[in-house]
């Protein structure tokens, strides 16, 4: 698994690779209430934003980590956006994304890495 | 923002903020509990279901004396547009300073405390609020503000049952009512009010035995600490103004539609009419009618209005005809809820209208206030 700066995890699935939020990063958010997610077929380029995300507090983007297609998106999040907290690292994965240039995983962190990141 | 650790001042309750882990941010210059472990949405929801304990000491206690309250209460009325004179000893009311165009300065609750009147302000505007009564009324009426006591709202369904094992006479008061009562032996100023929509008390505590007496409170099964977070997503759902947000300098109590707390003693044909700042102006709203009004809102779809959300008549085209106030998520609602100004022509219950969030327009439906019914004990 690795992990962006953004505080997204990312796990590969065949040759999907699956994108969430950290723990860490839905603890800062707080309660989320709202996920709006991008529609399966579109094609994304690097940092571009593609959901968005309200906590109690405030709305967040959410960049895609890769170049590619979003394939698939976990459309009961919209209905259930606590599940952002309750289950972050599994169960809330955002969405699916087939990349076109899987070397740009190189540019995140390992697990340890982003441990030491966020302190 | 731009305030640092060290600038911000400490509340008596501080040292049981960081006992009970909560997240603390800087607000109108106190480092405050804007949340505990439990978390916004589960504070709220807590506090109205049983009940939520607030520190709300930063706010401002304002002792108004003359040679008696009702001296007292006529000078006071030179400057807010509401019946101090008439308000009976051991009530409180809930009223505003105005300026000379009729805007609101400040909101704030008073008290007849029989020989004195007990004036409380917002954390913001206290310091703005306490030279505007000493410029106006001294040396008749001398202001004091109260530092050596902490203020902590005790709010919800179960805040009477909690309270009343400290002391049974708190259960026979009533919506605004105000007394001393002796809490666990240390002599309190407790209301029957509250910025929630919820039954409830404020309880004005001796800086040496707020700790003591909140932690007894949090003893209890009923009882949560609950943050500034959730504060606000009640007040919200509640129907009540945030001063800074919802209304300001620029906002008449007209536009405000505030008009309720302006005694018809103090209007245009009222025994004492006038004599406040802004009289014109706001008797010239209520003959004439406003422009704009301040209206509830509850957005159609998933995706809170936050404050600044522009709004429109239509789906497309057009120029804003308000803006979002103050919006967020209403755990009570599970949706969002906001508060905002229309034009009058959208200020109907039911009118659908657009609130325009990331560019796209969302239609959301003007709302009777409160959005959730309030729950005070009449």
């Amino acid at each position: 698994m690795k992990f962006t700066e953004e505080h997204e995890w990312l796990r590969a699935e065949g040759d999907l690779i699956v994108v969430g939020i950290t723990e860490h990063a839905s603890e800062q958010l707080g309660d989320v209430v709202f996920v709006e997610l991008p529609e399966a077929g579109t094609e994304v380029t690097k940092d571009e934003e593609v959901c968005v995300i309200e906590s109690v507090k405030a709305a967040s983007d959410i960049l895609a980590p890769l170049d590619g297609e979003i394939v698939e998106v976990n459309e009961p999040l919209v209905d259930e956006p606590g599940k952002v907290n309750d289950d972050p690292m599994e169960g809330a994965w955002f969405f699916k994304i087939k990349p076109s240039d899987l070397s740009q995983m190189d540019d995140y962190m390992d697990e340890a890495t982003y441990k030491d990141f966020i302190g | 923002m731009g305030e640092t650790v060290a600038d911000l001042k400490r509340t008596p309750l501080y040292d049981l903020h960081i006992d009970l882990g909560a997240k603390m941010v800087g607000f109108a210059g106190y480092d405050m509990p804007v949340q505990y472990p439990m978390g916004v949405m589960k504070e709220h929801l807590h506090t109205r279901a049983q009940a939520g304990l607030f520190d709300v000491s930063h706010m401002g206690q304002v002792v108004l004396k003359a040679e008696s309250y009702a001296a007292a209460a006529e000078a006071f009325e030179t400057l807010v547009p509401v019946d101090v004179l008439g308000l009976g000893e051991g009530r409180q009311r809930y009223g505003f300073f105005t300026n000379e165009a009729g805007g609101i300065e400040d909101d704030l609750m008073f008290a007849n405390r029989g020989d004195h009147l007990f004036v409380v302000v917002n954390a913001a505007c206290k310091e703005a609020d306490i030279a505007r009564m000493t410029q106006a009324l001294a040396p008749a009426v001398s202001v004091t503000e109260i530092t050596d006591r902490a203020l902590v709202a005790l709010q919800g369904p179960a805040a009477e049952a909690a309270l009343s094992r400290l002391n049974p006479t708190v259960a026979g008061m009533a919506f605004m009512d105000f007394a001393e009562v002796e809490l666990d032996g240390v002599a309190c100023w407790v209301s029957r009010s509250g910025y929630t929509g919820e039954d409830g008390y404020e309880i004005s505590i001796p800086a040496e035995a707020a700790d003591a007496l909140c932690r007894k409170l949090l003893e209890m099964e009923e009882v949560a600490p609950i943050g500034l977070g959730a504060r606000d997503s009640l007040r919200l759902e509640g129907g009540l103004c945030l001063y800074g947000n919802d209304i300001d300098a620029e906002t008449s109590p007209i536009e405000a539609a505030l008009t309720w707390a302006i005694q018809k003693v103090r209007r245009a044909d009222g025994a004492r009419a006038g004599g406040f700042p802004g009289a014109d102006r706001i008797f010239g709203d209520l003959a004439e009618g406003v422009a704009r009004k301040r209206v509830g809102l509850a957005p159609q779809g998933r995706a809170p209005m936050r404050a600044g959300t522009p709004l429109f008549a239509q789906a497309e085209g057009g120029d804003p005809i308000g803006e979002v106030t103050s919006g967020g998520f209403g755990p009570t609602l599970n949706g969002p809820v906001a508060m905002g100004y229309v034009g009058s022509a959208q200020a109907a219950a039911g009118t659908e209208i657009f609130g325009e969030v990331r560019g796209k327009r969302m239609p959301v439906t003007v709302a009777k206030m409160p959005l959730v019914p309030a729950n005070f004990k009449r």
